[in-house]
């Protein structure tokens, strides 16, 4: 049985990369004796497949992994024999069941991620609140973007599906996954751009808030929160 | 949620900020109001290392247990992070609660090898408490040192209020005690200093004295005051399955050197090679029960949640129920999808088969550590491994599908001619040889022998504490020769050779056998910048030489000299149970080329039965 977990990062988690934080889970799912499958061959492993990882510094309300049971236990039940044993700054949400097949995958599907951004405190870009509108309004947005080999003009305005001021800080919606994937960073870089002045380092504090696939019904598209592909396990 | 001592934007801006917010799975978080003691335990070197170290995660679970003792964690912050907490004055912390050492009771130090002495200094600095410490104040942690280079604490004796001389489990909690009474009472620093010195295997350096012969050798080591003990005796466990061990190891985030449960089957080693340290200090040889350590590794595979076991002790082959322990641990394992790291055995029909059952034996390799390469030289330093051994183990091993073969030696050692050098070559293409002797169609291509030579560094409690050591010179000639023969064997092709750097094993030489005398020189050596000596990336031999001619050392002192046999050594005040009559012995043994039996084999009499049981005691 195929499983997807959501779990939120917060606090001091923020540091530990996101290989490490495979690491952590792989040794708490051992903790939590869960009946999880391992692969064939010299040396087995665990079958889990994280979805979009996560840069160092950010934190999150809402990462994914999947992973592959070989007996059914209940949502309740996984969710709360894995959060015996988290950490502080790391709580498991929510366990679903998902579809078999490799489409299915978190990895995969991921295609866009909500984010919100603020600015530590004296290091706002002056009059963002004012201007969000008008930059968010630009018909292209052209940032320089460095590749292995050069720097390239690339137009992210595509890739920016939402903008808006929320509360304190900024709210966005990007691209993300495989296809086309928008750092919330380059984003406030090129709005400081607009704004024509510069981002100090370590300006932003960002956390990613939801992870989504695109689903198509009837020939239109929708995005669709990770989580809600899974079913509750009674 | 915790405050980190360290802001974002110090954490982003080093390497691994891991290392430095704590939070790991199983640390230990305590109300700092509702303890009497604070202990911070210290590893002077970076995360990734001390975290690998079993004996603080044993001393760590061990003074938590008690509930008026709260034990954190400190570590060497890395040069990247050394620097900014220097710029911006930011006071060294402890990993569970953030706060400065400088608050704590206690900061106890492991010392595990030389290399780490200005790192010492290092930690001491940053947590902003005096280097010396007769200038310390009565606000200041109590400065304590561990670990086998307490043997010899002299060197570092200016920098430290106590050693504690041996094994951690056996008289901490007295001192503990003792502590929270006097503080309670409110006793000053040198009068609890003074009690703690009467407690068995604890040393008060401020309270003894040397003074030195003309030609600069000890002439006595005094106690200064009345009720200071002229001996202090090496404290050893000997309930081996009653002592407290953790089950619930801190589990790092970031991958430590070991990462894994370490299961510790014995202390001690029967087998007495004489430029072994531990093989001394650690006498006498005590195991756990095979029972004991099943139900062990369990109970910490489901704590840790590690996905790789391994066996600790200096020579796991004479563990007496280590088939039963390997057998019962493959199968356990198995279920379980957990690894087993195999600690290196001798090679044999059993070992073979349980390596071929937890290796991939087309990438695995066999190790062996034969330390000398003739006949001659093994009986000097009495490692008992033969060369027909060694070669029916490699063509045991052969057959069954393994190609690589890993030697180790020592160069330098005493009595060492050339001829032993050009013997390590001998007996790597002995090897490659009995491996082309298998018919090609049924091997499987090249083999591949790789020879390593670490540098000999005498060390105080072996037998080889009066001999003299190599220059670097003599070092680095001597891997010459070994690397012009093996060029010049018939299978050259399959061998190769690797040799350890020279001139940390010079300084590590100086300090391993040193006295007060060097103290001045490791500041100076700190100062001038050294640290993490033990990294060859930050090791400035440099500063060490500078400092060392600043301080008016003569260097040549400490290693080349042959100390006579009725010299009295810096760190002859300590008892360990093993007599320096019987080391003295063994040093003749040695120029005599005479092999001395295993204990296991006869006793030799080296004074260890005096603790009352371990393999002293058996049968």
């Amino acid at each position: 049985m195929k499983v997807r977990v959501k779990f939120a990062k917060t606090g001091a988690m923020k540091f530990i990369g996101h290989l490490d934080i495979m690491r952590f889970f792989q040794k708490a799912i051992r903790r939590a004796e869960l009946p999880v499958a391992f692969s064939e061959g010299f040396s087995p492993h665990m079958i889990m497949s994280f979805a979009a990882p996560l840069g160092v510094g950010i934190t999150s309300a809402g990462e994914y992994f999947d992973m592959e049971l070989t007996q059914e236990l209940p949502s309740r039940e996984l969710k709360e024999r894995l959060n015996r044993q988290m950490v502080e700054g790391m709580e498991v949400l929510s366990v679903r069941r998902i579809p078999e097949g490799k489409a299915s995958k978190a990895m995969s599907l991921v295609a866009a991620a909500d984010y919100l951004v603020s600015f530590r405190e004296g290091m706002e870009l002056t009059g963002w609140r004012e201007k969000i509108a008008e930059f968010y309004g630009q018909d292209s947005i052209v940032i320089m973007r460095k590749t292995k080999r050069s720097e390239k003009e690339t137009d992210i305005r595509p890739w920016i599906l939402q903008l808006e001021a929320r509360g304190e800080g900024i709210f966005m919606r990007v691209s993300q996954g495989s296809v086309h994937n928008l750092k919330p960073e380059l984003v406030l870089e090129a709005f400081a751009r607009f704004l024509g002045q510069e981002l100090a380092p370590m300006a932003l504090l960002i956390q990613r808030l939801e992870v989504y696939a695109e689903l198509e019904e009837q020939g239109e598209k929708r995005l669709c929160p990770l989580e809600d592909l899974g079913e509750n396990i009674e | 949620m915790r405050k980190l001592a360290l802001s974002d934007e110090i954490l982003m801006s080093v390497d691994k900020p891991a290392r430095y917010i704590g939070n790991e799975v199983n640390a230990v978080m305590k109300d700092k109001e509702q303890v009497d003691i604070r202990f911070a335990m210290c590893f002077p070197d970076v995360y990734e290392i001390g975290m690998s170290y079993l004996g603080i995660q044993i001393l760590y679970d061990m003074f938590n247990r008690r509930e008026d003792v709260w034990c954190e964690r400190v570590y060497s912050p890395w040069p990247d992070l050394d620097a900014v907490m220097r710029k911006k004055h930011i006071p060294l912390f402890a990993l569970e609660s953030q706060d400065p050492i400088r608050e704590f009771d206690f900061l106890g130090i492991t010392l595990q090898y030389e290399m780490c002495y200005t790192n010492v200094l290092q930690v001491l600095d940053l947590s902003g408490i005096p280097l010396y410490a007769q200038e310390r104040g009565e606000d200041c942690p109590i400065v304590m040192g561990g670990g086998p280079c307490s043997y010899n604490p002299e060197p570092l004796a200016p920098f430290f209020d106590l050693f504690y001389i041996g094994e951690g489990e056996t008289v901490f909690d007295e001192l503990l005690d003792l502590y929270k009474g006097m503080k309670a009472k409110g006793a000053s620093r040198r009068e609890f200093l003074k009690e703690a010195a009467r407690i068995p295997g604890i040393y008060a350096p401020a309270f003894y004295e040397p003074s030195y012969h003309q030609d600069g050798t000890l002439a006595a080591f005094t106690p200064l005051e009345e009720g200071i003990p002229q001996k202090i005796t090496k404290q050893v466990v000997m309930d081996m399955d009653h002592v407290c061990y953790p089950e619930k190891l801190v589990v790092p985030f970031i991958k430590a050197t070991q990462d894994r449960v370490v299961l510790e089957i014995q202390r001690g080693c029967i087998r007495g090679c004489r430029f072994c340290q531990a093989g001394q200090i650690y006498r006498p040889t005590r195991e756990k029960s095979v029972e004991y350590l099943k139900e062990l590794a369990l109970r910490m595979l489901k704590a840790t949640g590690h996905e790789e076991i391994s066996l600790s002790s200096l020579s796991s082959s004479d563990y007496s129920a280590l088939q039963e322990l390997v057998n019962f641990l493959i199968e356990e394992c198995k279920k379980r999808y957990v690894n087993i790291s195999l600690p290196s055995l001798r090679i044999d029909a059993f070992s073979l088969d349980v390596m071929g059952k937890v290796q991939d034996v087309k990438k695995s390799s066999l190790t062996f550590a034969p330390e000398a390469g003739t006949q001659r030289m093994r009986d000097v330093i009495n490692k008992g491994l033969t060369e027909e051994v060694i070669l029916e183990g490699a063509g045991k091993a052969f057959e069954g599908g393994w190609t690589k073969v890993k030697l180790y030696f020592m160069l330098g050692l005493p009595t060492e001619t050339e001829e032993d050098c050009r013997g390590i070559a001998h007996l790597a293409e002995k090897i490659a040889k009995r491996y082309y002797e298998i018919p090609k169609e049924q091997r499987n291509g090249k083999c591949q022998i790789t020879a390593s030579t670490s540098f000999f560094v005498p060390k105080p409690f072996t037998p080889f504490q009066w001999a003299p050591m190599c220059r670097e010179e003599e070092f680095l000639e001597k891997a010459r020769i070994v690397r012009e023969e093996i060029h010049a064997q018939l299978n050259q092709k399959s061998i190769r050779y690797n040799w350890h750097e020279a001139d940390v094993t010079v300084l590590e030489g100086i300090l391993a056998r040193g006295d007060r005398r060097i103290a001045p020189a490791i500041v100076r050596a700190y100062e001038n910048g050294a640290l993490f000596d033990a990294w060859s990336e930050t090791f400035h031999p440099e500063y060490w030489r500078e400092a060392f001619a600043h301080c008016g050392i003569d260097t040549d002192f400490y290693t080349v000299r042959e100390r006579g046999e009725e010299e009295l050594f810096p760190w002859d005040f300590i008892d360990i149970g093993v007599t320096k009559d019987f080391l003295l012995r063994e040093w003749k043994r040695a120029r005599q080329e005479k092999v001395t039996p295993n204990c296991r084999a006869a006793c030799s009499g080296c004074g260890a039965k005096c603790f009352g049981g371990g393999v002293c005691y058996e049968g």
